[in-house]
């Protein structure tokens, strides 16, 4: 939560209510469950830790005053690691997509880089894998849990080849190779 | 299986289009490979994304409209019909998912006739139609009409005959694309022991797990490369238990 937070703020300072709206956009119904102070108390432990810091307060014509928020340096340098690093194989469907989202708002990465990435790491797990299934007879014990895992990887990678065509539609490319 | 150290097949700017002017279609767009020798070679894509056609036109069964095919060191794309029946016939051993076996001849049959249409005796090949049967694991199957064997087996047939003429490569489209799991993995046990012996081999297939097993992954999208992967050694699988908290 705090790295998808920050990532949304690099490209401009915003408040709570907007950050809270964009997430929500984003995660459509799986974003029902998201506690409106959520991303209010996500706000303060970044500024805690020195990630952000409140650059104004908007005093809209109706409804409260906002503060808005902007990324520090120390801040912009945790997004760009937490856009950089491994996803890691146990990273879930959700946590990837809001990091490929906060990649394109952000500019801070290209979304289509980070999904190939991700596939090459995916298939050489797969590939280690599959390996390990066909070195097993069918029925062992092993092999059933490697055929899970199996599986597992499989679903993540034909998901991943959906998020490479979204995105690659969405992302201008310069120059054809 | 190949002579001299270049790759066992190359393509350089493999173009195929269809049509013409607003109706132009580039099944296959400049795409550049190299299969070295003993190496297996997975292409997949989404369907439509031009992984047949470039299977095809990597074995002569389709021509280019542009760009080259080099097949142990010979190129092949511009050779005549004739030519490039018997190319097909000697270097190039193909699987189709549907197999493609003749239903009127037995397993060993089938395997012995494109070693007769390539001019070996009768004697010669039944002894390699044998031979490979038992390599497939179907030794015992030698009679049986494909009717009489399961898709994995008929598969198994399928390869075996690809393999008659010792050829240069192995082009398998879609190989396990009609097999269940535990079929497939008979299939790529045996692609394994094949890669082992140092046959060199092409497949086509939508199925990650299939590709994994090759040593480069080329990923079609369009009709152009999208990726090029070797799987790399990943962590481990012992990494695989950590994933769960």
């Amino acid at each position: 939560m705090q790295d998808v937070v920050l990532a949304l703020l690099v490209k401009a300072p915003s408040h709570g209510y907007d950050l809270r709206g964009r997430l929500a956009a984003a995660l459509g119904p799986l974003g029902d469950e998201l506690n409106p102070g959520q991303v209010y108390v996500t706000l303060g432990r970044l500024e805690k830790a020195g990630l952000v810091v409140q650059v104004r307060e908007d005093v809209p014509v109706r409804g409260p005053r906002r503060r808005v928020y902007g990324v520090t340096e120390a801040g912009l340098a945790r997004v760009g690691g937490w856009l950089g690093e491994s996803a890691g194989p146990r990273a879930d469907v959700a946590e990837f997509h809001l990091k490929l989202i906060a990649a394109a708002e952000s500019g801070l990465a290209d979304p289509v880089a980070l999904v190939d990435d991700r596939r090459r790491e995916l298939m050489g797990a797969l590939a280690e894998t599959q390996r390990a299934v066909l070195a097993y007879g069918t029925g062992a014990e092993p092999a059933l849990l490697l055929e899970g895992v199996a599986l597992r990887l499989q679903a993540d990678l034909r998901w991943l080849e959906a998020c490479g065509r979204v995105w690659a539609a969405r992302t201008p490319r310069g120059g054809d190779a | 299986m190949t002579t001299g150290t270049g790759p066992a097949l190359r393509a350089v700017g493999l173009t195929r289009t269809y049509g013409a002017g607003e109706s132009l279609v580039r099944a296959v767009d400049h795409v550049d490979l190299e299969v070295p020798a003993g190496q297996t070679l997975a292409v997949t894509g989404p369907s439509g994304c031009g992984k047949s056609t470039l299977l095809q036109l990597l074995g002569g069964l389709d021509r280019p409209t542009g760009g080259e095919v080099w097949l142990g060191g010979d190129r092949i794309d511009h050779l005549g019909e004739r030519a490039l029946a018997r190319l097909r016939r000697r270097s190039v051993g193909f699987v189709f998912q549907a197999y493609h076996l003749m239903h009127e001849l037995s397993a060993a049959q089938n395997i012995e006739l494109p070693a007769l249409l390539a001019g070996a005796s009768p004697r010669t090949a039944r002894d390699r139609a044998a031979g490979l049967l038992d390599r497939v694991g179907l030794a015992d199957r030698a009679r049986h009409l494909p009717s009489e064997l399961s898709g994995g087996q008929r598969q198994r047939v399928a390869i075996a005959r690809a393999l008659v003429n010792d050829p240069l490569v192995v082009l398998a489209d879609e190989p396990t694309g009609n097999l269940d799991t535990a079929a497939t993995h008979d299939i790529l046990r045996l692609f394994g022991e094949l890669r082992a012996a140092g046959q060199t081999l092409v497949m086509v297939t939508h199925d990650e797990r299939v590709a994994a097993t090759a040593d480069r992954i080329l990923s079609l999208r369009d009709g152009t490369v999208a990726d090029d992967t070797r799987p790399a050694a990943g962590a481990g699988l012992g990494a695989m238990l950590a994933w769960k908290d």
